[in-house]
């Protein structure tokens, strides 16, 4: 793992977080009817934190949850790792809400048809809108995203690494190349 | 992270982090079984066959819900209805439902051994629902996950099993599994229910069911076999239950903290009184709702492993 550059550093994050919590308010016209749901394992997080700037900004918190699309993947048959599950955390009713699905990098978006696939089946909500730190192109699939953190144009070679605090000690957002392993 | 076998025939010698890596996947499952659309996708395209050569209610349909609500296809079989009626033997019966192409097989038989032939017979990943006097792995392991649920850990724990133990393999998979995560596990029944030499599997015996009551975090009752058991290994029912019966006298006088298990189908008033069976100390009705969890964990460990 070679790093080529550290594309997004911890003020960095910082503001684009305030700026997406900006965004979501103004494009929904308030959180009355919003659901936060983050996507294990790095998405969970990065909602966390847009749920704390939307809650300082607007002064009550949005629902909130988290998914686990593991069971919904598409490549069991074709990845020689298994991929560990985990919980789905979600208690609210997804019914007639408007959920903004949250996620650290959308690449091929496969991801996604899974999380679509997995909140479909917990409800049936109003809207669903996509919020990724960073796109960093490659779809595979015709999916794309409503609030975007950065677009960052890659190779294929190449991979976006999001670290964050609660999980890796730091924040930043690197680009790297020849990934040890496909990652989604 | 993938189990280390491609089959389920039993507890024993399946290492920690195997049973640890079921257990934890189960957590997953028992979320999908609360909510409103219990079904995922994941072994969409897989073809599992259910053969049960000994009746079952409990097991099959636990089995055949897990692998619904994976999405798998199902194929019931039961011996009553098929061709070894005719004179067909085991083998060809496997080998005809094999060359239909099917991805699992999950089987129940009389007789102990079946599942590890069938592994030889077949490419299948073969999942053992019970046999003969040998194994009942995922019963085992919904016990298991049961008790970590209510009591939070299973290392230190002490678990007693009660009842006929020679002809029972649930005993056997709680005695293999309980004991590989860390749990320390006593037998109790009467002298001709328990097998000479079983303490050579690192178990303590119990012939008096107060001191097993009083000693231990767990008590898993398992059934009298009414119809074979009443006067061959036991003079009588009644006497049974007088000696063993667990009865919310005994709990309450000598263990009010104790946690009761037992894998159905209950005797009333044989080995469990009515009162503990409905009683605040069992999990009896979490232990099927867990079999489901359990069984969709195992099913997806072996079904999307490359």
């Amino acid at each position: 793992m070679k790093i080529k550059a550290k594309i997004i550093d911890k003020d960095g994050i910082r503001r684009t977080i305030t700026r997406l919590a900006h965004e979501i308010l103004e494009k929904n016209k308030g959180l009355n009817n919003l659901v936060l749901i983050g996507v294990r394992t790095r998405g969970e997080f990065i909602a966390h934190r847009l749920r704390e700037k939307i809650s300082e900004i607007d002064g009550s918190e949005p629902a909130f949850g988290i998914l686990d699309v593991t069971l919904y993947r598409d490549d069991f048959r074709r990845r020689l790792k298994q991929p560990e599950v985990s919980v789905t955390n979600i208690t609210c009713d997804l019914n007639d809400k408007d959920i903004i699905l949250i996620d650290d990098v959308l690449y091929t978006g496969r991801t996604v048809r899974g999380a679509l696939d997995a909140l479909m089946d917990l409800g049936r909500p109003n809207t669903i809108q996509l919020c990724v730190l960073v796109d960093r192109g490659h779809r595979e699939l015709p999916i794309k995203a409503d609030f975007i953190g950065k677009n960052i144009p890659t190779s294929i070679n190449e991979e976006i690494k999001v670290k964050l605090a609660e999980l890796d000690g730091e924040d930043s957002v690197y680009l790297i190349e020849s990934p040890e392993e496909e990652e989604d | 992270m993938s189990l280390s076998s491609r089959h389920l025939i039993g507890l024993f010698g399946v290492p920690k982090d195997d049973i640890q890596n079921i257990l934890d996947t189960a957590v997953t499952f028992r979320e999908v079984l609360e909510r409103p659309i219990k079904r995922v996708p994941t072994l969409q395209g897989k073809t599992i066959v259910n053969l049960f050569f000994e009746s079952s209610t409990r097991t099959r349909i636990s089995f055949e819900l897990a692998q619904k609500r994976l999405s798998a296809d199902v194929i019931n079989f039961s011996a009553s209805t098929s061709s070894t009626k005719k004179g067909e033997t085991f083998k060809d019966t496997v080998r005809n439902i094999e060359a239909m192409k099917v991805d699992m097989i999950v089987v129940r038989h009389e007789s102990s051994g079946v599942p590890q032939f069938l592994t030889r017979i077949s490419k299948a990943n073969i999942i053992n629902a019970g046999d003969g006097r040998h194994e009942h792995p995922t019963q085992g392991l919904l016990d298991m996950f049961s008790i970590r649920e209510k009591l939070g850990k299973l290392d230190g724990l002490k678990v007693c099993i009660i009842g006929d133990i020679a002809h029972s393999r649930v005993a056997l998979s709680n005695i293999y599994g309980l004991k590989t995560m860390g749990a320390q596990v006593s037998l109790c029944g009467p002298p001709t229910m328990i097998p000479r030499g079983i303490e050579m599997l690192g178990v303590k015996i119990y012939h008096d069911i107060n001191k097993a009551i009083a000693e231990n975090d767990v008590l898993n009752i398992l059934r009298i076999q009414l119809e074979r058991d009443a006067g061959t290994t036991i003079p009588s029912l009644r006497e049974y239950h007088n000696y063993f019966g667990v009865t919310s006298e005994r709990l309450e006088k000598y263990n009010p903290n104790i946690l009761i298990l037992h894998p159905g189908p209950i005797n009333r008033g044989v080995e469990i009184s009515s009162e503990v069976a409905d009683g605040p100390y069992q999990i009896i009705l979490d232990q099927v709702t867990n079999g489901v969890a359990v069984r969709m964990a195992v099913l997806y460990l072996l079904g999307t492993m490359n």
